[in-house]
């Protein structure tokens, strides 16, 4: 396999837009052709991702509508990834891959999501068809729900009081917010407190308003080149280290909620290839989009020993100048999720940061960063080391 | 390979109350709700097996906000099989207001019920419920 790089970057806004797809996917598109000193016509194939544009906007196949907005070549496949809130990851992960193996030199990945336009009862209902549909949506599980299965799960394994578990599930999303606050980008940008946590709205039990991510609308997109082919293009291309990708399937089958296995193989993968631990990563942009999930994710990445992870960011370790900065751009929970473009905005993300690019957010002396993204019910994980 | 028990005979099954699983002849694990084969060693040489229908609650939330379609709140449950396998489903004949961490570890036979406003082509479906003994 050739050496790797992601040259330029591009996102949008995180939030509520009036913007359709297409349009949100070609201001990220064209930010990150335009930063990567190329132009349209030089990229050879499009990984596009996107979830439920025909749910949002009676929209299938929207891939070569996105190469069509963005004048790629015709000669260029555009091909459209769906893995559930995993699905720009697993679009960059193949494209990765098929630039490394030498089939193409200089190609376009990313997402586009509007979430916002379903309203809460339809996206919440939409977000659930990533669920099994025989078995476990047909039960009225929703994603709260699931990550809330695995909160009281965590607390009876571990034999932590559920009061004492959600203060620390708390502080994940001050953390986040925190970080978010510097984020111009961010959905959310302002910090909150444990009290706004705990005092907010019960979506699932135990988990209120506040330890769930926000819907969102937004797009992201980078330019993947053969790493002779970036050094070219620009003056500091982020090398792909290593990648992984694993798959969970039914809850049923997972059992232990608490040990994230498609995540435990998927970042094995990642960093076999790499050539490195966990003590290697100096920044993480990871899938916090329940509160829970940000503690099993630090756990099965390999931070924290399992049932160790849950105080994490009340000790401050995984804060901005803490031992391993956790989601600086604000995570899911404060940047927002619009899942088809959500894999996409964490590359650009650690990009920035090893750029040394992040402002008030930058984490010092970063070298190596690792994005992390979960597709359904713990249903695919897919994992992205990248290094300056 | 003809698939050996399949979703509409797992419905049959559940609305005369049995739950019809698998039983691998190779490795012996039970398989339940069923699949294309065998959930530990991927083995396709399975034989049809009756669930005896009771299990202990492994983990539960109170559904709060609803997909559309659907009325909260309501109790999702996993629970295990003393056959081994997980399932998830509905704990019912409880008060969801009342239902807390006390319920893990508590044992439940299991049943069913019909599921209507499913997002999913299988309108009208049987879906597991649990309720305690």
């Amino acid at each position: 396999m050739r050496e790797v790089a992601v040259c330029g970057v591009g996102m949008t806004k995180f939030g509520i837009s009036e913007k359709t797809n297409l349009e949100m996917f070609a201001e990220a598109g064209i930010e990150a052709i335009e930063g990567s000193n190329i132009e349209p016509k030089d990229i050879e194939a499009l990984f596009f991702g996107n979830c439920l544009g025909d749910f949002e906007e009676g929209q299938l196949h929207m891939a070569p509508f996105a190469a069509a907005e963005l004048g790629l070549p015709r000669s260029a496949p555009a091909t459209r990834f769906e893995s559930a809130c995993a699905t720009a990851t697993v679009a960059i992960r193949h494209a990765a891959l098929l630039v490394g193996a030498g089939v193409y030199d200089v190609v376009l990945a990313g997402g586009t999501e509007r979430a916002t336009k379903m309203g809460t009862p339809l996206a919440t209902k939409t977000f659930a068809m990533a669920s099994q549909a025989q078995h476990e949506s047909a039960a009225g599980m929703t994603f709260p729900g699931v990550f809330a299965m695995a909160a009281h799960m965590y607390a009876s394994k571990y034999g932590i009081a559920l009061g004492e578990l959600k203060r620390h599930m708390a502080e994940v999303s001050v953390k986040n917010h925190y970080h978010g606050s510097m984020n111009p980008k961010a959905h959310f940008q302002k910090e909150i407190d444990v009290d706004t946590v705990l005092s907010g709205m019960m979506v699932a039990d135990p988990l209120q308003l506040f330890d769930c991510c926000p819907f969102s609308d937004g797009a992201a997109a980078v330019v993947i080149a053969d790493a002779a082919k970036a050094r070219e293009l620009v003056k500091k291309p982020i090398y792909i280290a290593g990648t992984g990708q694993a798959y969970g399937g039914p809850l049923y089958l997972q059992e232990d909620l608490t040990r994230v296995r498609a995540r435990e193989l998927a970042s094995k993968q990642a960093y076999r290839e790499a050539g490195l631990s966990p003590e290697d990563i100096d920044v993480v942009e990871l899938h916090d989009c329940f509160t829970i999930a940000e503690i099993l994710a630090v756990e099965s990445m390999g931070f924290y020993e399992f049932g160790k992870g849950f105080d994490a960011a009340t000790k401050g370790e995984t804060r901005l100048k803490g031992r391993v900065v956790v989601n600086p751009s604000g995570g899911l929970k404060a940047k927002g999720h619009p899942i088809g473009a959500t894999g996409a905005a964490q590359v650009t993300e650690i990009v920035e940061q090893l750029r040394e690019e992040s402002g008030p957010r930058q984490v010092e002396g970063a070298r190596v960063g690792m994005v992390d993204t979960l597709g359904g019910d713990f249903g695919t994980v897919c994992n992205i080391i990248l290094r300056s | 390979m003809e698939y050996r028990v399949t979703y509409q005979q797992y419905q049959q099954g559940l609305e005369q109350g049995e739950f019809v699983g698998l039983k691998c002849n190779e490795c012996g694990a039970v398989t339940f709700p069923p699949l294309g084969v065998c959930r530990k060693c991927s083995g396709t040489n399975l034989e049809q097996t009756q669930m005896s229908g009771m299990g202990i609650v492994k983990t539960f939330t109170v559904i709060r906000v609803p997909p559309e379609g659907m009325k909260a709140p309501y109790v999702v449950a996993m629970v295990k099989l003393d056959e081994g396998p997980y399932v998830t489903g509905n704990l019912v004949g409880i008060d969801p207001d009342k239902t807390d961490m006390d319920i893990i570890d508590k044992r439940v036979k299991l049943g069913s019920q019909v599921i209507d406003g499913n997002a999913g082509p299988e309108n009208k479906q049987r879906v597991l419920t649990f309720e305690l003994v």
